[in-house]
């Protein structure tokens, strides 16, 4: 039953933007949920007004020690309750409000959500449940506040509420850790039982601090009571519902609701009732000098609530009865005020209370109903405020500290009541009286709908009905209210027995008779300030002007302002910086750990150094130097990076890696011509544009990589080996079939690799035809500079075409030895389909394009496909016999001439690998030659 | 040997580093390979020097780590298909932003 209180707004919550075109229908459905949920808790209440506490408990992450527990006892009816029913007459309020606006249907959804995020606060067992809709309300406030988003007053006003409240849930969430470290679980029935526990506590400071701190920023006090006067932007029927009535109460419910931990404590009563009267003053005085309707009520809301915070902070349980007696109070005729204003603001188009004058001869019927309201916040006798203010008075002056405290306070409370009663003089008088309008917008007035003054009907109707019989509240919900919240260790009842309810007693007034006087007194002061308003406003308007929101937006563009620069240093775009960043990084990394190193040179025994050996090193470093001192002359440095792969082929060679080497060679001549071809449309020189800082840096960098890499290879290079190859080198011959274990290795044992290898280069030869496919010649940059052999040779030489063409036969018979003896002997797939590769890109540098294009096969792409597949199929072949993916089978077989020969599946995978890699290589080729003819890019070549 | 192809290992490493650091597309890809090299011979060196000792059963007594060879073979194919991507992407983009500089656009230069 908890649980579908709680659930009712958020199931009824698409409800109305799917009926957003109905607006009767959409605020119908709106004001259901709300109704139901009253009229749910109100068939509660009996029980729970003896006492009893309803329960409702769900596990949902033991771990962290959050559950989705409700608890229903008095205080969180009495509370839920008011949500609820304003709720109902704010949606009915909206309708007429909005009168039909699209943006309606956006509002109801955005309130209902709000609703059931205020439910889950009130209705919370568990600590860190609360905590969820604590920050929902917060943030369901900022959407609210920024309904206009268009208007920059809105966004800024909702920003500052969200960075203010937000904060302060922040600290909750610290403080509300902090307790369940304490008392060891979230639930609020074990909490309210560790008082003792938790004061004893060292960390109690902590506690108090954090919670007030959440609290405080909820609802608006001191010192963060900055933000409800500019979440007035907000619409009308927010401010009504969300910032008079129901959010900013939450801190206060807080507070009553962890009342049984934190009282009896000093620190509690300094604080609590400081702040508090601080704020009750701050508020009032401050009130009246708001010109604003809203920005009135803003105010005196803040000095409202700060009263209920200095009744709370006074610790005693008749403190804590007046307190939700006039938090009821406060929302029955705050309500229809912030109504009051939406009225005025739509009929005469402006709230400014110097402009809005005389509007008693237009609206007589709303000057009735909300004489009414105002009259209770100012404390007439026969309202409710009337008994607020006076159990207020009463309860300060019976405050259990003496000395100057005890005088201070009631002092300080006077003076606040006397405030209040000047500006609910002024917001009456100017806004009905004072008067002919001044320059209204709206000329004139607009009339508002009938039906608009029924809910200001019923608030006026209940702040009657409560001046005149105050008792059924007070020793009804009031007192049962009350009860809950100030659950000490021996009032604590189990469901069972029958409670101890402590009802206020209104004879109380009577016993101070002098209560009349002060309140004489209050009334005389506020109607002195209001008479002496001139004189005032002009004082006020000679002060510094201190505006909050200003002060916040530069804090805030000064901080996004430092985190773009923060973020623009890092990243800017640049790839060099990336680089940089990527290369510096790398080298922490890696050179950490080889700091600890203690030795450098391991156990092995160094090989003994040869002449020829070490001599092709030399030239080979002095090769790679050259490289880099010489990169601005492009062609020459390509020539020596050229020089310095096929001395690498020779150190492959010389170090027992035949295979190696042979890839190596064939795959060098490949890459060479390829860059060579791209080159031609580059610049032939790179310009000297590096800074000296730069060009050094770049050089400390370069070096140290340099020499962590020579140090962590010599390390690794005199170290003795423990190598997993002994099964290849044990299994090659038996498991694979062929004796070089290099060949096995790779179409065999790591067949996988393999295949994901020739994957690779079919992607980057598809990558490259991509690319060059829509290449523009016209925009070739530097023809002209390309010709350094103009006049000096034949574009395809004699020679060169004549042996072209024998040549490619013999090649590809090479081609084909090599790849059949590659199980057995240095050679395979690889290595003979780059020798076709080469063989036939012969072709097309010897004669030209066209004419190879006419007399040689150019499906490449078919080709790398078909090789894929092979190899693929190859693979697959072996599930049909039930093996694993990719097992090999080796068989001997007789041929006549021939003799004794060995076949192996694994000779169809490099068969695919052949395939793919010759047609990979010349897709690649062809079309980067493409490029060079000179009569314009042609058909895609492939 | 070893200290000498260490020293190697070194230069190669460094030479390629500085490239890679440069301010043009087609010296970045220069020092690509040179790096490229440099982790070849190095992934390669894991398998500590032997001479007269290839991997083919067989041919000699003792065999040089056949392993890291297959790897580096590896290695060596799908640097060239790198390569190739790397170069062409180079020279695509010169062709569209009309400038080699490797952020693609240098204010104080003249469009090539």
């Amino acid at each position: 039953m908890l649980l579908l209180i709680l659930l009712l707004p958020l199931m009824f919550l698409p409800g109305p933007l799917l009926l957003r075109h109905a607006p009767r229908w959409a605020v119908g459905l709106a004001s259901l949920p709300p109704l139901i949920a009253f009229i749910l808790l109100l068939q509660m209440l009996p029980t729970v007004m003896q006492g009893q506490v309803l329960l409702y408990q769900l596990d949902w992450i033991p771990e962290i020690g959050l559950a989705v527990a409700l608890r229903l006892d008095a205080l969180s009816a009495l509370f839920a309750l008011l949500i609820t029913g304003i709720g109902v007459t704010v949606m009915y309020y909206a309708h007429h409000y909005f009168a039909g606006k699209p943006e309606a249907a956006r509002f109801y959804t955005l309130i209902l959500a709000f609703m059931a995020a205020m439910l889950g606060i009130v209705l919370a067992e568990n600590l860190i449940f609360m905590l969820i809709f604590w920050e929902l309300t917060s943030l369901i406030s900022f959407l609210l506040i920024g309904f206009y988003g268009n208007k920059q007053i809105s966004r800024r006003g909702a920003r500052l509420s969200l960075f203010i409240t937000g904060g302060g849930g922040l600290a909750l969430l610290g403080g509300i850790i902090l307790i369940g470290q304490v008392v060891g679980s979230y639930q609020l029935t074990d909490i309210l039982q560790a008082r003792e526990l938790i004061q004893a506590d060292s960390r109690f400071p902590w506690i108090l601090g954090l919670i007030l701190l959440g609290a405080f920023t909820k609802s608006a006090q001191f010192p963060f009571h900055l933000w409800l006067p500019h979440a007035m932007s907000a619409p009308t029927p927010v401010s009504a519902y969300l910032h008079s009535a129901t959010m900013v109460k939450a801190g206060i419910f807080l507070l009553i609701r962890l009342f049984p931990i934190f009282s009896g404590h000093e620190a509690w009563f300094y604080w609590v009732a400081g702040i508090g009267v601080v704020t009750l003053l701050v508020g009032s005085f401050v009130a009246i000098f708001m010109h604003d309707m809203k920005g009135l009520l803003a105010y005196s809301t803040i000095s409202h609530l700060g009263l209920i915070t200095l009744l709370i902070g006074f610790g005693t349980h008749g403190a804590l009865t007046v307190a939700l007696f006039h938090l009821v109070n406060h929302a029955l005729f705050k309500a229809p005020l912030f109504m009051m204003a939406g009225v005025v603001d739509k009929a005469a188009g402006t709230r400014d209370l110097r402009q809005v004058n005389g509007m008693a001869k237009h609206f007589p019927m709303l000057m009735i109903l909300s004489f009414i309201p105002t009259a209770a916040m100012a404390g007439l006798p026969y309202l409710n405020g009337y008994f607020s203010k006076k159990l207020f008075i009463v309860e300060s002056l019976n405050g259990a500290h003496t000395g100057m405290i005890a005088t201070l306070i009631p002092i300080l409370a006077i003076l606040g009541a006397a405030f209040s009663v000047g500006y609910a003089l002024r917001l009456f008088h100017n806004t009905f009286f004072n008067g002919q309008p001044v320059d209204l917008p709206n000329w004139p007035p607009k009339q508002p709908s009938h039906w608009t003054y029924v809910p200001l009907f019923f608030f006026a109707a209940a702040c009657i009905v409560l001046g005149l019989w105050p008792e059924l509240m007070l020793h009804g919900l009031i007192a049962a209210a009350a009860n809950a919240a100030n659950v000490s260790a021996d009032l604590l009842i189990p469901a069972t027995r029958a409670p101890h309810v402590v009802s206020y007693d209104l004879s109380v007034i009577q016993d101070h008779p002098w209560l009349s006087l002060i309140s004489a007194v209050t009334f005389l002061g506020g109607l002195a300030m209001y008479s002496a308003r001139k004189t005032l406003f002009a004082w006020h308007a000679k002060l510094p002007n201190l505006n909050a929101k200003d002060h916040f937006e530069k804090l805030m563009q000064k901080l996004i302002g430092w985190a773009q620069d923060a973020v623009h240093m890092v990243e800017n775009g640049s790839l060099q910086r990336y680089v940089l960043y990527l290369l510096v990084a790398a080298l922490i990394f890696t050179g950490w750990p080889l700091l600890g190193l203690e030795v450098w040179q391991g156990d092995l025994e160094l090989m003994p150094v040869d002449a020829m050996t070490a001599g092709g090193i030399v030239l080979l470093a002095a090769m790679a130097l050259a490289v880099s001192v010489l990169h601005h002359q492009r062609i020459t440095a390509l020539l020596f990076t050229g020089a310095t792969g096929l001395f690498i082929t020779i150190g492959f060679a010389r170090f027992s890696a035949p295979d190696l080497a042979l890839t190596q060679f064939s795959v060098e001549v490949m890459a060479i011509l390829i860059m060579m071809l791209a080159l031609s449309f580059l610049p032939q020189t790179s310009p000297h544009e590096s800074s000296r800082f730069r060009w050094t840096r770049d050089v400390i960098i370069a070096s140290i990589a340099g020499l962590g890499v020579a140090l962590l290879s010599f390390a690794v290079m005199t170290r003795p080996q423990h190598s997993i190859s002994g099964y290849f080198l044990a299994n090659s011959v038996p498991g694979g079939g062929g004796t070089n274990v290099v060949n096995v290795i790779l179409v065999d044992f790591r067949g996988f690799d393999t295949l994901g290898e020739i994957t690779v280069l079919a992607i980057a030869g598809l990558a490259v035809f991509a690319l060059t496919r829509n290449l523009r010649l016209k925009d070739r940059p530097n023809h002209q500079q390309n010709d350094y052999w103009n006049g000096f040779a034949e574009s395809h030489p004699l020679f060169l075409r004549v042996l072209a063409r024998p040549i490619l036969p013999m090649a590809l018979l090479v081609s084909a030895y090599i790849f059949l003896r590659g199980h057995n002997l240095p050679g395979g797939g690889f290595i003979a389909g780059l020798i076709t590769a080469a063989a036939l890109s012969l072709q097309y540098v010897a004669c030209g394009i066209r004419w190879a294009h006419v007399r040689m096969l150019t499906q490449f792409r078919p080709l790398i496909g078909a090789g894929l597949l092979i190899a693929g199929t190859t693979g697959v072949g072996s599930l049909v016999f039930g093996k694993p993916f990719l097992t090999s089978w080796f068989g001997h077989f007789e041929l006549p001439l021939i003799g004794e020969f060995e076949l192996a599946t694994a000779l169809l995978f490099d068969l695919g690998v052949y395939v793919t890699v010759v047609g990979a290589t010349l897709l690649i080729l062809a079309n980067m030659g493409r490029l060079m003819t000179i009569h314009g890019p042609g058909k895609e070549i492939g | 040997m070893e200290v000498l192809v260490a020293i190697l290992l070194g230069v190669l490493t460094a030479s390629g580093v500085f490239l890679i650091l440069r301010a043009r597309t087609f010296s970045v890809v220069l020092g690509l390979t040179l790096l490229s090299h440099a982790v070849n011979l190095f992934l390669f060196s894991m398998g500590r020097l032997h001479t007269n000792a290839p991997a083919v059963i067989g041919e000699a007594a003792q065999h040089a780590d056949p392993l890291p060879q297959a790897l580096v073979l590896t290695a060596i194919v799908i640097g060239f298909a790198m390569t190739a991507f790397v170069v062409v992407l180079a020279l695509r983009s010169v062709l569209e932003l009309k400038n080699d500089h490797v952020d693609g656009v240098n204010k104080n230069e003249e469009p090539i």
